[in-house]
């Protein structure tokens, strides 16, 4: 019965098979390796586990070419909620976290809160490095330093000129400014615009829009002593801007970050959005080939700042004193200003702030825009430092999927904050 | 065990009598002690030893199976989190909890619903499949093997492609329905075609694994039974129903159960599918499933008592599907083999 026939199909068939399993299992076993640890040769390798852009590749370069002993590896992922979600995997699993790991800075209130995770990266001659209130979002209770802050998020507002003069609206930065002082004007203006340009939205998103609009808030979801209270005046009225948004056709209503967002960068989706500084690399990388972007030195209802990161080392890495080395390293002014000129990532360290390169920056992306001089003056506006405490980003997280509900119409506006108070309750 | 692995041969093919020339024999008078004590562990090997044979399979089966499953018993009784570890004991609370949860309902329909858009499709189309390739083709085994490379291709990289055909404003998909007027399709908003979506992602995986593995169980069929059949002046239709069927039987059960378990437990595709910030299957979990439902409460909520809960009452759906599933399929091909 055997032919040798069959018998080199068997062989063919179970080889392949044998190479598929590997394949599938080189698959699942990817990614979680190599996390940390140091090789026979002496050479320490400490990974960096960022989100979005931070800006770190030409730096990271820079430091391997200088180092021989410690060796620096960048590990991305696209959002800081993928990001979020292996880190607390890890962090419940004791290992496999990178020896350096960026923190959203709304989700630095709970990082502050998990005692011992963390090292303390206090640091004497790191003293008066950061803005001050920058500083006071690393310290833990015991007023350990468990974060190296990287960035502030100021926000501008970007917008695409070319659509502007289709509109029949002004184009220049500093007339677009004179007309976006509230949100009132803003959305004002954006009746206006969708009227004339029907198939484009005014902003990205109404997720982009509510964080914008949160960041302007005192308690968005916690009062001062940590006690959740989502119910109150100010929070409704965000909700009732936002979710009142949709039907005047302001929205692209896309979850923020989603391919189809990605893709409207493209297609001319929408006009405006707000732009803290990190974002304009995101922008830059989206909208590639698109011309007619701008920055205008304006943010509706007085300044925002929205996020800006944090580098923290996980105390269950092998190379803490390394870690701590790099990380003090990739935040220091020098550093960051290379990071800012790479990806617009405003620096939060006061020395860089004063600096030439920063203050005389432009962005030929954005028109020439002098970014550096625009995020400055929007950094000086920002009034109000939200209060966020450990629940910030969960409750965050919550209230997005309740804008998308109304977005996507799969609720009204009062069924999806009904579900909305479920959810936070059920955050327990 | 090295003795009794040796006598065993010797054992199972003369068993009652003494061997005249076993070496262990004590002479002519050989009903003395010794060969019966022989004769007890030659018994006792006989019955034993297959056991012991398959047990390594079950130590580590109740090490890597039973003991995470009692665990998460003992861990859903608790309040438990993800990072502090255990608290009190709590009882059936956590279970309350999660039978109360709204969000369990809605993502165990879901999940059924996916289940059954992906796994009845898939094993129809596998069995085509297989007969398909059960003929004599040119270059057989280059088509046997080709319907397994969706399989080789990683789940993420499936569902990056997807999603861009299933894109809800800048999608392939709906852009060439666009062409035909057709409006477009709310593939991550709307339910049932959320649930389309995420079963032709299942599907694509799984079709060609399970007609591989169908086909290896017709190739076995016998021919001679296909020849009298045809003798009989039975159509190939005929022949597949009266006989490749029922012969498959094992097999089909075998496939059916093993995509009742992956099914139910759908978490990868359905999570890179969703494009939402929380990644918990849409806004308003429109596309959801139970597995997804655990990760929300173990990790976002980080929650574990809850989670072990709901992957308790998963355990107990898949059982009750599991058994249903395997009592159907018999039902089916026996009135195959009696027709």
């Amino acid at each position: 019965m055997q032919t040798p026939k069959t018998r080199r199909f068997r062989l063919a068939s179970s080889a392949l098979l044998a190479l598929t399993l590997a394949t599938t299992a080189a698959a699942c076993g990817g990614g979680d390796d190599d996390s940390s640890g140091s090789s026979a040769d002496g050479v320490t390798t400490i990974t960096v586990a960022t989100f979005n852009e931070f800006g770190y590749e030409g730096l990271i370069d820079e430091w391997n070419e200088s180092h021989d002993d410690i060796k620096v590896e960048q590990v991305k992922v696209g959002t800081w909620d993928d990001a979020k979600a292996n880190l607390y995997t890890k962090l419940a699993a004791g290992s496999g976290l990178s020896d350096i790991e960026a923190i959203e800075g709304d989700a630095m209130p709970a990082i502050l809160a998990e005692e011992g995770a963390f090292e303390d990266l206090t640091d004497e001659e790191l003293d008066g490095r950061w803005l001050p209130w920058v500083e006071e979002k690393t310290l833990n209770a015991d007023g350990q330093m468990i974060g190296y802050a990287t960035d502030i998020g100021p926000e501008g507002i970007c917008y695409r000129a070319d659509l502007f003069k289709k509109a029949g609206l002004p184009t220049d930065r500093e007339e677009v400014a004179g007309l976006m002082e509230t949100w009132d004007d803003y959305f004002a203006l954006g009746e206006e615009f969708v009227k004339k340009v029907p198939d484009t939205a005014w902003y990205d998103s109404s997720g982009g829009l509510a964080q914008a609009m949160l960041n302007q808030v005192e308690n968005p979801f916690e009062s001062d002593d940590n006690t959740v209270e989502v119910e109150n005046a100010e929070l409704e009225a965000v909700w009732a801007d936002v979710t009142g948004n949709i039907d005047k056709g302001l929205s692209t209503t896309l979850p923020q970050w989603s391919d189809d967002w990605t893709a409207s960068f493209q297609n001319d989706g929408f006009a405006t959005m707000a732009c803290p500084g990190w974002m304009l690399g995101v922008v830059e990388g989206n909208a590639e080939g698109v011309e007619g972007w701008d920055i205008a030195n304006v943010f509706p209802g007085g300044g925002g700042n929205w996020g800006g990161s944090f580098l923290t080392v996980p105390s269950q890495g092998d190379n803490i004193e390394e870690a701590k080395e790099v990380a003090a390293w990739l935040t220091a002014p020098e550093q960051q200003v290379k990071a800012f000129a790479a990806k617009g990532t405003f620096p939060s360290q006061v020395e860089a702030l004063e600096s030439d390169e920063v203050t005389s920056a432009t962005n030929a992306f954005f028109n020439d825009a002098p970014t550096g001089e625009i995020l400055a003056e929007r950094a000086q506006a920002v009034t109000v430092q939200p209060y966020k405490g450990p629940k910030y980003s969960d409750i965050l997280q919550a209230f997005q999927a309740a804008v998308l509900r109304v977005d996507d119409g799969s609720q009204d506006a009062a069924e999806s904050w009904d579900q909305f108070l479920t959810d936070v309750e059920a955050l327990g | 065990m090295s003795n009794s692995t040796a006598s065993r041969g010797g054992g199972t093919q003369t068993v009652p009598p003494t061997r005249e020339g076993s070496p262990t024999a004590s002479g002519p008078a050989g009903r003395a002690p010794r060969p019966e004590w022989r004769q007890r562990l030659t018994r006792l090997d006989v019955r034993l030893s297959p056991y012991l044979y398959i047990s390594p399979f079950f130590l580590l089966f109740l090490v890597v199976g039973m003991f995470p499953l009692a665990y998460t018993a003992w861990v859903s009784v608790h309040e438990w989190s993800l990072i502090g570890g255990k608290g009190e004991f709590v009882g059936l609370d956590n279970f309350r909890e999660v039978l109360g949860n709204p969000y369990f309902t809605k993502q165990l329909v879901n999940t059924i619903s996916i289940f059954l858009l992906s796994s009845v499709p898939q094993i129809v189309i596998a069995v085509v499949l297989a007969a398909l390739l059960d003929n004599q083709l040119r270059g057989r085994t280059f088509w046997r093997m080709s319907i397994l490379l969706p399989f080789v291709v990683s789940p993420v990289a499936i569902a990056i492609i997807f999603g861009s055909l299933y894109g809800d404003r800048y999608g392939l998909i709906n852009e060439l329905l666009g062409h035909v007027g057709i409006d477009p399709i709310g593939w991550h908003t709307e339910r049932f075609a959320s649930h389309v979506a995420v079963a032709t992602m299942v599907n694509w995986r799984w079709t060609g694994y399970n007609a591989l593995i169908l086909l290896a169980a017709m190739q076995a069929v016998p021919r001679e039974l296909y020849e009298s059949a045809a003798i009989d002046g039975a159509g190939r239709v005929r022949q597949f129903a009266s006989i490749t069927l029922p012969m498959i039987r094992p097999t089909m059960i075998f496939v059916v159960i093993t995509s009742t378990i992956g099914g139910l437990q759908i978490f990868a595709e359905p999570r890179l599918f969703d494009e939402t910030n929380a990644r918990n299957g849409g806004s308003d979990r429109q596309f959801g499933t139970i597995t997804m439902l655990i990760y929300d409460f173990g990790w976002q909520l980080r929650d574990l008592g809850r989670a072990s809960a709901t992957a308790w009452l998963l355990f107990v759906v898949i059982c009750v599907f599991g058994i249903a599933n395997f009592l159907l399929i018999r039902r089916v091909g026996a009135l195959g083999g009696e027709r």
